[in-house]
């Protein structure tokens, strides 16, 4: 077992995956010679040439198009958008291509088709460059989505997105590539329709991904000092979503607090809130506290931005107020 | 590097461009771009402004010399290596830099920061950060003046990558199709990040995909503000006169990486040196010279008066309040106005 960098424990899936299965190639912007915009594509295109590892123009409806077609006919693609931000101009391939060609052709074909790209905000991109669209991909059904929040489980996951025989968005997190974490050497599996407890806890119930498994773990810490055990639930698998060990949680618990990076209307909470009051209504001792960010094209001013986005105190603050103890 | 230059479709020598005036005008707004770019490389560096980070340098004389061919009422977009184009339209300085500090007296109050500065009262109508993204709307503007009569042009500007991209191809299409007053120009640095223009494009002459719309197409050398201006004069008085969009492409350079968070390694140091011994503010300043319409201490007192008017900026900036907190909900929406 390695300590790596979520950078490099991509890297390592990738790597892996091209060594074993010919079929598998990469392709996105500046991900060959340049390396990677961040960098987790680096040396592949050394090691497997360009064939394999294809620079593509500025084009993400044909990066994602020419990904969806080579998947239906034999390969295993895995597409790169530089940011989740860019897939917006081609939301047409994604949802009307990717997502529904195997259902609306009869089960006739299939396509094993993994799409890596970074979301999150908190780095003063503004408005155009600091989105979490995990939902909106979530709504599709045709879609699986994930969004690993550790360096063992993005490996894990990833390796299982590209053998997975089904579109699978795979996102990642701008702010969590240089986190570090332990990731098992070699054959190393992450279903990708299982959550996971990351945090045991009796009090509340802490669900959350990718980043905000950060900014939750920071939460769990202070409020242990002031005697309150949270437990946290990654929704690593968002869609589908395995809600068991989210109603297990809120079992013991009686409280749950939803936790997103993105807006809450419509959001990863929203559904998550449903499902906890259709499931497990009768063990609830408040309602769920939804937490994500201000409802606002995100703005580039530093203050402005810190206060749009959750952080921990926002997660402090609520559970304290779900248990009654402000 | 000499640019092949289309051969001129009757190109006049224009008498303005041989004016002292109009030339130290072009020359000092080359100056301006360039030392206030220079400026924001430093307070980058000093955490005074923060996120992505585009400079102009070495792609002065591509947009002085077309935007000054405008008028204040015609449009400009653009995309988020904006800084000198915004200035070129005739934005302040000083909201430009107090926008890239993040300031309530920014072009964006702060809210949008370097990609995205703003100004309704310049017609300088945003900076944007999805490639292609601005070409459909500058489309729109154009059907707008040709909706209502009115007499402006609408500039739109983006870089080589964005070419590639389809919103390019339909907005072209529809400007010619709709005979829309837009000037295209695509500002070809020979990037898109690290990846050059021949491993993106399959057509590297640029201008060449206007061919396919049935639209007037141009290649001018992006290093001489005169040539700019002059090409540049010809398409806008097209698309003025005759409602015709154009594509005009400008060969230039980025002396500095992509952003200022990009290591710049997919190209050689001599690239760089190489263009920059065609470095269009020297160029300009030696010519005038040669001709007797500049001294060296006029180009002395020049540079010191653009430095003190940057560092204005900079003050002005620094000294400007942060946006309030209880504002963050503010422009969400518009108040609707009773019609
Ligand atoms: C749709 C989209 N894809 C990718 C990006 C990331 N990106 C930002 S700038 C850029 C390069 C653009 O190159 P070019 O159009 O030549 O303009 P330049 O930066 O050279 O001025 C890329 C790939 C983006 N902003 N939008
Ligand atoms: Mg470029």
């Amino acid at each position: 077992m390695a300590v790596l960098t979520m950078r490099d424990a991509l890297n390592q899936a990738l790597r892996e995956e091209m060594n074993r299965d010919e079929t598998v190639f990469l392709l996105g912007e500046d991900i060959g010679l340049y390396d990677g915009s961040f960098k987790v594509t680096r040396g592949l295109m050394k090691e497997f040439g360009e064939k394999r590892v294809l620079d593509t123009p500025i084009a993400e409806e044909v990066i994602i198009g020419t990904a969806i077609g080579a998947a239906m006919s034999g390969l295993r693609p895995v597409a790169e958008m530089m940011t989740v931000n860019f897939i917006l101009v081609a939301m047409d391939q994604v949802v009307n291509a990717a997502a529904h060609i195997r259902y609306m052709f009869g089960g006739g074909s299939k396509v094993p088709l993994v799409i890596r790209t970074p979301g999150g905000g908190g780095h003063q991109l503004g408005a155009q460059h600091s989105h979490s669209h995990e939902n909106w991909f979530a709504h599709v059904p045709g879609l699986k989505v994930v969004a690993p929040g550790t360096p063992g489980d993005a490996k894990g996951m990833l390796k299982s997105a590209i053998r997975d025989d089904n579109p699978v968005m795979f996102i990642e997190n701008e702010g969590t590539y240089a986190i570090k974490g332990e990731v098992p050497d070699g054959e190393h599996l992450v279903p990708l329709d299982k959550n996971d407890v990351k945090r045991q806890g009796d009090d509340v119930t802490i669900c959350a991904h990718s980043r905000m498994l950060i900014v939750a773990t920071e939460a769990a810490k202070e409020l242990e000092q002031q005697g309150i055990s949270a437990e946290i639930v990654d929704l690593r698998a968002l869609r589908p979503l395995d809600m068991a060990p989210v109603i297990e949680s809120v079992k013991k618990t009686g409280h749950a607090i939803t936790l997103e990076e993105g807006w809450r209307s419509y959001g990863v909470g929203a559904e998550v809130a449903s499902r906890i009051y259709e499931e497990a209504f009768d063990y609830l001792d408040a309602p769920v506290a939804r937490i994500g960010a201000a409802e606002v094209p995100t703005p580039y001013n530093k203050r402005l931005e810190r206060i749009a986005f959750p952080g921990k105190a926002d997660v402090v603050v609520t559970a304290r107020a779900l248990l009654g103890k402000n | 590097m000499k640019v092949e230059q289309r051969p001129a479709t009757e190109r006049k020598q224009k008498d303005a461009l041989k004016d002292r005036d109009a030339l130290l005008h072009l020359y000092r707004e080359m100056l301006l771009i360039r030392r206030f770019e220079e400026k924001t490389a430093e307070m980058y560096q000093m955490a005074k402004i923060g996120g992505f980070c585009h400079l102009n340098i070495g792609e002065e004389a591509a947009i002085v010399g077309t935007i000054s061919a405008l008028r204040p009422k015609d449009y400009v977009y653009s995309n988020y290596r904006e800084h000198g184009h915004a200035i070129a339209k005739g934005v302040d300085p000083k909201a430009v830099m107090a926008e890239l500090f993040g300031k309530e007296t920014g072009t964006s109050h702060g809210r949008g920061g370097s990609m995205h500065l703003f100004s309704q009262e310049h017609r300088f109508y945003g900076g944007y950060a999805i490639v292609g993204e601005a070409l459909p709307l500058a489309v729109g503007s154009g059907y707008a003046i040709n909706y209502q009569e009115r007499d402006e042009v609408v500039m739109s500007i983006f870089g080589d990558g964005a070419t590639n991209i389809g919103a390019f191809h339909e907005s072209l299409n529809v400007a010619k199709l709709w005979h829309l007053p837009v000037v295209f120009v695509c500002i070809n640095n020979q990037y898109g990040m690290g990846t050059s223009v021949g491993r993106a494009s399959s057509v590297t002459e640029i201008w060449r995909k206007a061919c396919a719309y049935d639209m007037t197409g141009e290649r001018v050398d992006g290093m001489d503000v005169v040539a700019v201006r002059q090409v540049t004069d010809e398409l806008v008085a097209q698309a003025r006169e005759q409602h015709e969009p154009s594509l005009l492409e400008c060969v230039t350079y980025r002396y500095r990486g992509h952003s200022m968070s990009d290591p710049d390694t997919y190209r050689g140091k001599d690239e760089i040196k190489q263009w920059q011994t065609r470095d269009s503010i020297l160029s300009l300043g030696e010519q005038m010279k040669k001709q007797k319409m500049l001294t060296a201490e006029d180009i002395e007192k020049i540079d010191q008066e653009i430095t003190a008017q940057v560092e204005e900026a900079v003050k002005f900036a620094d000294e400007s309040p942060e946006p309030d907190p209880k504002d963050l909900y503010r422009d969400v929406y518009a108040e609707s106005e009773a019609r």
